[in-house]
């Protein structure tokens, strides 16, 4: 059984202009200890999808479909299940530290509530287990007595890191964790990452627009479109050779440094992400897609075996897997 | 070639005065020259400098020592003077957003930059021109329109067509992408680099994204904690950094012809403590691993000044002891042929 599986995901907001659907339809599944990238840009979707499998989304979302984490239903748990699994199954590493952490606490204190809430031990030693906590992400000990404006913006991820780790739970979400980060702090940060999930067994889920970074970090990619999952794959095979147009439009919009072709050449793609409140019709890249045929107005393709252990949604991509096999 | 520089820092200096008296200095000594029709990255951490340079290379800060020059001539110091200079060389900021004024429509945004500068004929062929140009087509159809009613890749261009309405010589982009969505970006890179064709404009990006250097940038200076520590053609610098900072930072990214990954710890010192010799020193992994003290430098390196690297805009250059006492093979092969 896999830690989690999240089957037929669909969230729809209400908004002033109607619903807008901002997952249409998401199955995803991550084993214990597997480390999975969702790469998308804004409005795909993929910061909804980490907060619903919380169940963090403000009533007004209305949630279809099933999220198991451990074969159980998050949206359908009773709020005490849930209070357990937040924190302890499973926990969440937002982008803006800053915001997320208290301002008017020490570091140490914030870390430190969720143990003494989840494990009713006494305060001393939820404390003492937040500094080992901190040495454990890099900071000394007695930056537990720090308040969040004391450290820098690296510091404070750590620290939001080391608050996520505090229940050891057994999946981390991680949105856009080092996006605001300098290039240094954020290797630092994602080695920080990848080498305590890798000692601990512990699944990721990582969320970030940054499909370079993901394909380094993660072993399966998935790529979001228009709140679907439009390519899913190994990381480096899905980064290399990507079967989905806008998956490669993705790839190409990080260049990699010494590549000739991307020299001089900076390559994005025309229009925009699509508004969620009006999804394109037939495939939802279509109006984007530089090799859309005349068919892609009006089919809506499902994800189709792409290779091994690869799917993808494109029209293309049938045929070409199928010659692939043939040769 | 010794074509003039459109654009020209020397020994510029930037410094804040801080509560209790202190100093942060920012910028520490800038040689810079930026070429007609050139397109130079200016990379670093945050914290290096990097905003404050383009800041002061616009005028909008006053070095505290240092000069500027445009075309030869310094930078007046009338308000005048900076007039004009302020029209040949545009600013271009990371948020479009915040950029536009949310109750000024596209047209006025544009045609605003006119205004002050009291250019009134044809101001709507020039408003509609330069639409055109950012790729807003048809333009007179974003005339009205709203900030809110555009995606944040047509803000960015309604931004830069506000530049270019005023027909600059120079625009100054402080990182031009950096909140746009991945699959936008390249678009508004190619406009950049579509402009500089069009109208040889020159073009400083001031970065923290190196592989948008490698994208468009003909050259690449680095930048830590206020002085250039390395600096020369793109390809040369990127594919082989020479100074351990530039290839620390070129390292940590994925697929990086740099192969060991070498994540430096800590973070940038602030400014207001420069340390002593090589700024870099503390943080340097050759001084740490003993590299530095194997060829005889370490000493230098915690004592000795580097000095200010030229701006020669053809050499690849490098502010490093160690790289001035060992020079790799490939930098030895380099300065031979350049």
């Amino acid at each position: 059984m896999p830690l989690l599986d999240v089957r037929d995901l669909r969230v729809t907001y209400q908004s002033a202009r109607g619903p807008v659907p901002a997952v249409r339809g998401v199955d995803l599944t991550l084993d214990a200890g597997e480390t999975l990238g969702i790469a998308g840009e804004s409005g795909c979707g993929k910061s909804t999808l980490a907060l619903t499998l919380l169940r963090l989304l403000p009533r007004t979302a209305t949630i279809t479909g099933q999220i198991l984490l451990d074969g159980e239903d998050v949206l359908t748990m009773s709020w005490g299940k849930l209070r357990a699994v937040r924190w302890a199954g499973a926990s969440i590493v937002f982008q803006g530290a800053m915001h997320a952490l208290n301002p008017v606490h020490r570091v140490g204190r914030q870390i430190a509530e969720p143990i003494m809430l989840h494990e009713r031990v006494r305060e001393s030693e939820a404390l003492a287990r937040a500094e080992e906590l901190l040495t454990q992400v890099g900071l000394p000990a007695w930056r537990a007595r720090s308040y969040p404006h004391e450290l820098s913006g690296g510091q404070r991820q750590r620290v939001m890191i080391a608050m996520a780790l505090a229940c050891s739970p057994r999946l981390i979400v991680a949105d856009e964790a080092t996006t605001a980060l300098d290039v240094m702090i954020q290797a630092q940060v994602l080695d920080l990452i990848t080498s305590l999930v890798a000692e601990r067994g512990i699944a990721l889920l990582m969320i970030s627009h940054d499909l370079s970074i993901l394909s380094s970090t993660c072993r399966r990619l998935a790529v979001m479109y228009a709140g679907r999952v439009v390519e899913m794959g190994p990381a480096q095979e899905l980064f290399g050779d990507p079967r989905h147009p806008y998956s490669g439009a993705l790839a190409a919009a990080f260049p990699k440094i010494g590549d000739p072709a991307a020299r001089g050449r900076p390559r994005g793609l025309g229009g925009d992400p699509p508004d969620p409140a009006a999804v394109p019709s037939g495939c939802a890249f279509h109006p984007r897609c530089p090799l859309a045929r005349p068919e892609c107005a009006t089919t809506d393709v499902e994800l189709w075996p792409a290779g091994p252990d690869r799917v993808a949604s494109c029209v293309r991509v049938l045929p070409a897997g199928s010659s692939r096999e043939a040769s | 070639m010794t074509e003039q520089p459109i654009l020209s820092a020397r020994g510029l200096t930037v410094d804040f005065r801080l509560r209790g008296g202190r100093r942060a200095r920012a910028v520490d000594g800038v040689d810079l020259d930026l070429a007609p029709g050139e397109v130079l990255a200016l990379a670093g951490e945050s914290g290096c400098g990097k905003t404050t340079l383009a800041r002061a290379l616009l005028g909008l800060v006053k070095p505290t020592s240092g000069t500027i020059t445009y075309a030869g001539e310094p930078l007046a110091s009338t308000s005048s003077g900076l007039k004009a200079y302020r029209r040949a060389v545009q600013l271009i900021l990371q948020d479009p957003t915040g950029a536009l004024n949310p109750r000024h429509t596209v047209y006025e945004a544009v045609a605003e930059g006119l205004r002050i500068h009291g250019i009134t004929d044809n101001e709507r062929d020039r408003v509609a021109e330069a639409l055109a140009h950012c790729g807003l087509r048809p333009p007179e159809r974003f005339f009205l329109a709203y900030p809110h009613e555009l995606s944040g890749g047509q803000r960015q261009r309604v931004v830069i067509a506000g530049a270019l309405v005023l027909e600059p010589k120079v625009l100054i982009a402080d990182e031009p992408v950096a909140s746009l969505d991945a699959s936008v970006r390249g678009e508004i890179l190619a406009l950049l680099l579509r402009l500089r064709e069009q109208f040889g404009l020159a073009a400083l990006v001031v970065t923290h994204d190196l592989g948008l250097a490698w994208s468009i940038a003909d050259r690449l200076a680095v930048m830590y904690l206020g002085r250039i520590v390395e600096s020369g053609p793109t390809e040369r610098v990127l594919t082989d950094p020479q100074h351990p900072y530039t290839r620390a930072l070129v390292s940590v990214l994925p697929d990086s012809p740099v192969s060991e990954p070498v994540v430096l710890s800590g973070e940038p010192p602030d400014a207001t403590r420069i340390p002593a010799g090589c700024r870099f020193h503390p943080r340097c992994p050759e001084l740490a691993s003993g590299g530095a003290a194997a060829a005889g430098v370490a000493d230098a390196c915690r004592r000795t000044p580097l000095p200010v690297l030229p701006a020669d805009p053809h050499q690849h250059v490098v502010a490093c002891h160690l790289r001035m006492a060992r020079p790799t093979k490939a930098a030895e092969a380099g300065s031979v042929s350049g």
